[in-house]
Order: C-alpha cells, then sequence, then structure tokens
C-alpha cells in the first residue's frame, strides 16, 4: 500500500459503529416524536403577512383567540416584521373562507393594515394524498436505481447503494425529526434529491472498483477497494465541497421558504458522501465481491467463431 | 494529433454558446407594467377600437411607454405600477360592455428578439405572485342528480305508457321499480332497455321487481361531463374577471386546477369562482322597435337584452322554460347536416315548451345565459358588496315546429359552437357543485423577494464555486468556469425556450446544479492529474483523462436524472419545477463540462508540445 493512502476499510468497525448508533437513534426519534409535518401533508391553513414595524405577536394572539380561532399559532418568519399565523384544518368551518376571515380579524384592530405576503390552504384529503404520493416517490426512485445499478454493475453493487441510500434518507429524516424542523414538500424534494446526490457519489467510487478489479492483476478485494476509495477521494471531497458551497450560500440568503430544503441537502450531501466511502464500499466487500463477478461476461459465440 | 477538434465539432459547440446567449437574452429586460384589453365577445376588436383606447389614454395625461395592437388585442406599456394601476381604473370605469381590461406584466423584450421565438423565463406564481386553486368537483354530486333525474324520468315514462306501478323508490344508488303483474315487469323492461340504455336493469328476486342502476359507462360520462362544465364555467368566469395568463387544467380524475398570476384579492377571485348560472328560454318581441328601448324606453312586457355580440335584442319578459328544467344538452347535426344542440327537458318544462311553441311557430327564441356574481369593490376606501346579475343572449332561433321533451336549437354558425353552447347549457343548468381543495396565494412583495434572494443565491453560489475551482485547478479551473457560466446561460435559454415555468424550488435546482456541473469537470481534472501522477505526457494525460472519466460521468449522471424523472412525475408544481431545471441542468452541464471545457483545453494546450500543464 502505498505511503499516504488511507486505510478506510480498515476503518470499517468504526464506521459501522457511527452510523448503527445515527440510524437507530433518528429511527427512535422518527417513532418517539415523530416529523413535524407542513400542512402540505396535514391540511390546514397557514397565512404569512408583512408588517412595516415589528408587531406585537402577544396581541396578534389575543385578537385572533377573540375572534375564535383558538388553535391558531402565531410566529415570526424570517424577520421581526413578518408574522406566520397557522391554523389546523377545522370541520364543518369553510376553509374557504378561513384565511379571509383570519385576516378580517387581524385588520379589525390594527391600525395599519397587514400586507398579505402567502396565503396557503390545503384540504386534509390533498394533504394525506401528497403524502402518499411522496412516500411512492421515494420507493420508486429507490427500486429504479436497483434496477440500474444491477444492470450496470452487479447485483451486490446495488444492494450495497441501496442500503446506503437508505442510510442517508432515514438519517436525513431523523435530524429533522429531532430537530423538530418542518418538513414540508420542499423539504421531501430535497430528500429526493438527496438520493441522486449520493448515488452519484457511490456510482463514481464503484465505477472505479470496477475498474480496479478489471485492470489491477493482484492483490485482495479489501485493497483494490481501498486503492479505489484513495483514487476518487479528492474528487468525492471537491465535489461535497463545491456543492456544499452553494447550498450553504442557499441556506443563508435563499429566503425563509427555501431554507429547509437548503439544510436537508446540505446534511443528505454531508451524509451521502461519508456513506459513498463508509457504507457503500463495506457492503459490498461484506457481501464477497470477487473479481470473478466483475469480469466482462465471455459471449459463447465468440469460443465458437474461434473454431476452425 | 491527439487533443484537436475537428472544425465541425468546433463550428456545433459555438452555435450552440452563440444560440444559448441568444435566448438567454431577453430575461435580461425586464417586464413593463402593462394593461390588457380585450374583447369579451366573439368578434375581435377593430382598430379603430384601439384608436379610441389609446386616445383615451393620452388624453387622462399618464405618460404611455407604448401602445401595440395585435390579433384583435390591445397593449398599453407604462412606466411604472402606478400608470398601470390608475390607467386600468380608468379604463375600467370607461370601458364598454363589451372589453375585458386585465393587469399585466408584459415582457419588454425587443422586436427582434421576440421575432425569433425568444421570450423571458415563465415565472411561477410564487415568483410573480397570485393565485392558485385546486378545485374538487363534487362527482356523489354529480351521480345523485344523474339518479335524481333517472328517478323522475322512469315514473313519467311509466305513466306515459300507461303502465301501473306500486312504487318507484331510490333504493341504495339503484332506482327501485315494483309493479303489480309480471306481465308489466316484463314491458318496463322492455321500455327500458330501448329508452334508457345507460342504466343496467336487474331482475329483482320478487317477480314483480326490478333494479335499475346506471350503468358504469354512463357514470364515466357524466363525470367527464361534470368535469367539462365546470371547467368551461371557469374559464367563462377567469375571462370575466380579466386575468392576463390564465392557466385551467384537468388534474386527475375528478380535480381542477386554476392559476390566476397577478391577482391578489383571493376573495374576490374565490367569490367569482364561485358563482351560479343558470338559463333561461324567452320568446323574442318583434312587434317593437329596439333602437326606442336602447334609448330607454322598452314596452311593457318586454325587457332589453344584449347578444353575444353586444347587439341589443327585445325579449318578451315572460320566462318559458328555465335552465333547472334542463337535464341534459349534447351537440351534434340536424338532418339537414347543420349544427345543432340537442336538449331533454324534464316532464314541467317539456309540458310549458310545448303550449308555447305549438302557439308561435315561425317566431324567434332565444336562450339566456345568466350569472350572478358578489362582487366586492373599493368605493372611496370603503368595501362594498354587490350582487350583480349578468345576463347574456347566447343564441336566437326561429321556432320551426311544437317543441316537447326534447328539442334542438340550430342557427349556430359551426359544429364547435354548436359544443361549447351544449357545454354552456349543461354548465348553466347542471354543473355539479365544487370544492376548493386548496389554495395558495403570493403576494407581489413576497413573489419580488423570492426573485430577489433566489438571484442573490445563485449569484453567491456561483461565485464561491468559481473562486474555489481557479484555485485549486488553476488553469483548468478558469477553464471549468468559463464552462461552468456557459452552464448557467445555456440552462437560462432552455428553460426559456421551452416556457418551463420557473418557481422558487426550481431556482433551488438551478442552484445545485451549479453546485453538481463542476463535479464532471472535476472527474476529468483528477483523472488527469493521476495520469500525469502516473507519468504519463501532459498531452495523453488530457486525452485518458477525458476519455476514462467519460464512463464515470455518464453512469453517476444518468442514476441522478432518473431521481429527476420520478420527481417530475410524482410532483405538483414547485416540485415539478425543481426537477425541471436539475433535469435541464444535468443535461447542460453534460455538453459545457465535457464538450466545452475540452474544445477551450484543445485551444489551450492542443496541437503542441507542452511540458506542464496548470491543474
Amino acid at each position: 500500500m502505498l505511503k499516504n493512502e488511507i486505510d478506510f476499510l480498515g476503518k470499517r468497525k468504526i464506521a459501522l459503529i457511527i452510523s448503527s448508533i445515527l440510524i437507530i437513534v433518528s429511527i427512535i426519534s422518527l417513532i418517539a416524536n415523530g416529523l413535524k409535518l407542513g400542512i402540505d401533508f396535514t391540511g390546514g391553513t397557514l397565512v404569512e403577512i408583512g408588517y412595516k414595524k415589528a408587531p406585537d405577536l402577544a396581541e396578534l394572539r389575543s385578537t385572533l383567540k377573540d375572534s375564535g380561532f383558538e388553535d391558531a399559532t402565531v410566529q415570526n418568519f424570517g424577520t421581526t416584521k413578518d408574522v406566520l399565523i397557522r391554523l389546523k384544518p377545522q370541520e364543518g368551518v369553510s376553509n374557504v373562507e378561513l384565511s379571509s376571515k383570519v385576516l378580517n380579524a387581524i385588520n379589525s384592530k390594527a391600525t395599519e393594515p397587514a400586507d398579505i405576503r402567502r396565503v396557503e390552504f390545503v384540504g386534509p384529503q390533498v394533504g394525506d394524498e401528497l403524502a402518499e404520493d411522496g412516500g411512492l416517490a421515494l420507493l420508486y426512485s429507490m427500486f429504479g436505481i436497483l434496477i440500474y445499478v444491477a444492470w450496470r454493475f452487479e447485483h451486490k453493487f446495488s444492494l450495497g447503494s441501496v442500503a446506503a441510500l437508505f442510510h442517508d434518507v432515514i438519517i436525513t429524516l431523523g435530524f429533522f425529526s429531532i430537530f423538530q424542523m418542518e418538513f414540508d414538500l420542499t423539504v421531501l424534494a430535497a430528500v429526493l434529491a438527496v438520493i441522486g446526490y449520493s448515488l452519484n457519489d457511490t456510482i463514481v467510487v464503484y465505477d472505479r472498483i470496477r475498474e480496479n478489479f478489471r485492470t489491477l492483476r493482484k492483490g485482495r478485494s479489501e485493497e483494490i477497494m481501498n486503492i479505489s476509495l484513495n483514487q476518487t477521494l479528492s474528487r468525492t471531497l471537491m465535489t461535497s465541497i463545491t456543492t456544499a458551497l452553494v447550498l450553504v450560500a442557499l441556506a443563508l440568503l435563499g429566503g425563509e421558504i427555501i431554507h429547509n430544503f437548503a439544510i436537508a441537502l446540505l446534511i443528505g450531501v454531508g451524509i451521502g458522501t461519508y456513506s459513498s466511502i463508509f457504507v457503500a464500499s463495506p457492503i459490498v466487500l461484506a457481501l464477497g465481491i470477487t473479481k470473478e463477478d466483475l469480469m466482462l461476461p465471455v459471449k459463447e459465440g465468440e469460443e465458437i467463431d474461434e473454431l476452425p | 494529433m491527439q487533443n484537436r477538434y475537428p472544425l465541425w465539432k468546433n463550428i456545433l459547440i459555438l452555435v450552440v454558446l452563440a444560440l444559448g446567449v441568444l435566448y438567454a437574452l431577453p430575461n435580461l429586460f425586464g417586464n413593463d407594467p402593462s394593461v390588457q384589453l380585450s374583447s369579451s365577445t366573439t368578434t375581435k376588436f377593430e382598430q379603430t377600437k384601439a384608436d379610441e383606447i389609446e386616445t383615451i389614454i393620452k388624453n387622462s395625461g399618464i405618460p404611455l411607454k407604448s401602445f401595440e395592437f395585435e390579433d384583435g388585442k390591445i397593449l398599453a406599456r407604462f412606466n411604472n405600477t402606478d400608470d398601470q394601476l390608475k390607467v386600468a381604473d380608468l379604463l375600467r370605469e370607461t370601458k364598454g360592455r363589451d372589453t375585458t381590461v386585465a393587469l399585466n406584466l408584459a415582457p419588454a423584450t425587443p422586436e427582434w428578439l421576440r421575432s425569433i421565438g425568444a421570450d423571458p423565463m415563465y415565472l411561477g406564481l410564487d415568483l410573480r405572485g397570485g393565485v392558485h386553486f385546486l378545485l374538487e368537483v363534487d362527482m356523489d354530486a354529480a351521480i345523485t342528480q344523474a339518479e335524481d333525474r333517472y328517478y323522475n324520468d322512469i315514473r313519467s315514462a311509466l305513466r306515459a305508457k300507461k303502465i301501473r306501478y306500486q312504487s318507484v323508490t331510490k333504493d341504495n344508488g339503484r332506482i327501485k321499480v315494483k309493479l303489480k303483474t309480471e306481465q308489466d315487469k316484463l314491458a318496463v323492461v322492455e321500455i327500458m332497455s330501448n329508452d334508457f340504455r345507460e342504466l343496467n336493469i336487474v331482475e329483482g328476486k320478487d317477480l314483480t321487481e326490478l333494479f335499475a342502476s346506471i350503468s358504469e359507462n354512463a357514470q364515466k360520462e357524466i363525470k367527464k361531463f361534470a368535469l367539462a362544465q365546470n371547467m368551461t364555467t371557469l374559464r367563462n368566469r377567469v375571462n370575466e374577471i380579466g386575468v392576463a395568463e390564465p392557466v385551467i387544467q384537468q388534474q386527475g380524475d375528478n380535480r381542477i386546477v386554476v392559476q390566476l398570476p397577478g391577482v391578489q384579492d383571493t376573495t374576490r377571485a374565490k367569490e367569482i369562482l364561485g358563482t351560479t348560472a343558470t338559463l333561461e328560454y324567452r320568446l323574442a318581441d318583434v312587434e317593437h322597435d329596439v333602437q326606442k328601448a336602447v334609448s330607454g324606453h322598452a314596452p311593457i312586457g318586454s325587457r332589453l337584452f344584449y347578444e353575444k355580440n353586444g347587439q341589443p335584442i327585445l325579449l318578451k319578459r315572460r320566462v318559458i322554460v328555465t335552465g333547472d328544467q334542463i337535464v341534459d344538452a349534447s351537440s351534434g347535426f340536424d338532418q339537414n347536416g347543420a349544427a345543432a344542440v340537442f336538449i331533454t327537458l324534464n316532464g314541467i318544462g317539456a309540458k310549458k315548451m310545448g303550449k308555447m311553441t305549438q302557439k308561435n311557430i315561425g317566431k324567434p327564441m332565444a336562450v339566456v345565459f345568466i350569472e350572478y356574481k358578489t362582487e366586492t369593490r373599493m368605493v372611496k376606501g370603503k368595501k362594498i358588496r354587490k350582487k350583480e346579475k349578468i345576463e347574456k343572449v347566447i343564441s336566437v332561433a326561429t321556432i320551426r315546429d311544437t317543441f316537447s321533451k326534447k328539442f334542438q336549437t340550430t342557427g349556430l354558425d359551426s359544429p364547435q359552437e354548436a359544443r361549447n353552447l351544449a357545454l354552456l347549457l349543461r354548465a348553466g343548468a347542471l354543473a355539479a357543485p365544487v370544492d376548493i381543495v386548496e389554495e395558495r396565494t403570493v403576494g407581489p412583495s413576497l413573489g419580488q423577494d423570492n426573485i430577489n434572494k433566489g438571484l442573490m443565491s445563485v449569484l453567491v453560489g456561483f461565485v464561491l464555486v468559481l473562486i474555489f475551482m481557479a484555485v485549486y485547478y488553476k488553469t483548468f479551473g478558469l477553464i471549468a468556469n468559463v464552462a461552468l457560466g456557459f452552464n448557467l446561460v445555456i440552462i437560462v435559454a432552455v428553460l426559456s425556450l421551452i416556457q418551463a415555468t420557473l418557481t422558487l424550488p426550481g431556482i433551488a435546482g438551478i442552484v445545485l446544479t451549479v453546485g453538481m456541473a463542476v463535479d464532471a469537470n472535476v472527474l476529468i481534472f483528477e483523472r488527469i492529474k493521476e495520469e500525469i501522477k502516473n507519468g504519463n505526457t501532459p498531452q495523453s494525460s488530457i486525452f485518458t483523462g477525458y476519455e476514462k472519466a467519460f464512463v464515470t460521468i455518464l453512469d453517476a449522471n444518468i442514476t441522478t436524472l432518473l431521481v429527476a424523472l420520478v420527481l417530475f412525475g410524482f410532483g405538483t408544481g414547485a416540485i415539478k419545477g425543481f426537477a425541471v431545471t436539475l433535469s435541464i441542468g444535468i443535461l447542460v452541464s453534460l455538453f459545457t463540462a465535457i464538450l466545452g471545457t475540452r474544445m477551450i483545453v484543445n485551444k489551450v494546450y492542443g496541437d503542441r508540445h507542452i511540458e506542464k500543464l496548470s491543474i
């Protein structure tokens, strides 16, 4: 082994422990706390209003309470001048008029009318459907990847990559659950994009492993994989850094609506980078990959052609 | 010779880049606040109308940036939104009843760019502000309505055929007919299978009983109709509000998406979408002078109405039948091959219609379309709610024969018009109730904020990546940066060309692509570095670097594309926007990062002896 090479696979036990802890903690939190689902999935009404001066939230709350919106949550959104009001789906009340009623209630007492920035209303049935569609989308993409990787590489790789993806998705979801950050449609899109990104990383590593298995004459599987990981290391880090750079820009400057989306991607990119090195490859090794698995298949027809 | 592109390849790349710049260009010009006027009738505006409007605006003293008249539509551009709103208010007051006034943000693209089809990107509602509604048609109600109709029809059919029945009842989604004898039942089965083909007839256990239910096909038809009716009605109403680029689309089997860019007052939009409409049949008054009525002297017993084209017409005050007596309407051709609308009335309507038409053969009869809407308007700082009844004569035709339950209306210009009328009739008479199941409104201030923030994050992210690449890969980094710049330009060009909707998540997709677009270059450059480390010459390192990295790049990007496709397939609005920009970004980055950088690398290093690469 070369001097400045890192023995990644030698540290796979430590990686296994770290990953296991992260996954277990995530799953426990997902079961115990669940995700703080946004109105995209739960249904409900959301009104974002803006003021020229920072309003008194307590006053807004009591105004709303007096008008019969007991379950309204009122909080600042982004700046102190912007206020976000959320209402749970109400049975028997026409949801369509809810947002108008809220605005009337607020403006009736205020000296300065609020500027309506955003109104979102999602009916409960739509919310359920979006949640269901989202879950399906996750499954479909995993399945598509499983097939593609099995076709392009080999089934051990395909299992390794999908395991790494589950790892990334669970930990990203776990993060949102532990910190109770709002999980809405854009965050779901981010999670799906994480799948794409993490897979991209994994494929690059696998690609090199496949190449090295075919070209390097000697060496145990573990050594060959270590060489491959080292060869692709600077690329893996470079791409992660550039992607992380733009994501940080997005998280800090993209505004409140896109904030959680960027955070989900940042976590995903971090975890994805780690998993393509420490999860995807060790699994392939553990599944007992051999050179023969990756040799180019010799077509039977060719042998026959060579016969005189 | 190594590292040299053939001339055609260089030219091809340059052409693509040039086209990219050209089609991305319209996005730099921004928008003009403008007022769009169009005819609300079937006849288009003439030049005289345009001149008239232009004079009104010019006389008001509000500075006009430009005035365009094209394809029957008038577009007046202004320097700022204040002027725009003033003029819109002015025109709404002075407009004739045939004019729709809409606020619009018209792209300020120069003429020469527009002539080659170059338009700026289409901004989603979260960026331009506006309202998005998802409406659900109550299909159960539509089916129940149909059941009620059949229930009535079966009873009157039995009475007409003088078959005595014990009872006709609604029984759990079926209609139960109980007769007195088995013979009667067989006769009823016979009638039903002839006259009620849309019903499935099942004989009951009891020999005198039978059950009728709406067949699956007929149910599907009813649902399709209910959706089509509602869409037509919605489209008509949206046109009345005056929205520049409304979107009214079917989603799934029972939902309708309505997007109204630029509409801020959701309360008003909801009111308008929720109005009810109906129809009336009236005899035309041909004995009196229409012009007199126009000047304010309508004869007793008659009222003044207006036709679609704005023509005044006198109709009798007495209504023959109203819309709720229409049970069905369909379009087709009469025996002479002319376009016709076939209308079915219920029992009461049929009786009235029969009597009236018998007495008035040879006289014209009119169909009046009526809408009730409530409008909230700001008058001197106060909100005033007004319930308005809008009546329009949609067809006038001569009575040729005595009408009964089923009759046809002819005298229509085309099969298209017949279809529309049939839809309108159904829409007016039997529209199934709709619920708003999703609403997303973005105010104009937030829309602009989103654009600014989106642009800022793209810019900052982009610059960070540029610096990083230049520091790390030196000359090659700079080359990758040029490619990255073009990558951004071409993404914008493609989005503009296909007029895909750009949303805030869409911008996030672009930002993400910027980060990932360099990936291909990183792969290539790392490979070149490795080759050099392995002791290869710079020239062959470049060659093998590009060669070997290619397969990896392809594999890695196809999987990401796969995910983007899944996202697109399941996604609604915002998510779709993200998927679109991500996929376009991936494809474009393949082009710029592989072919684009290679061309520059070839120009810089190719075809000569070099000792060392700056990488």
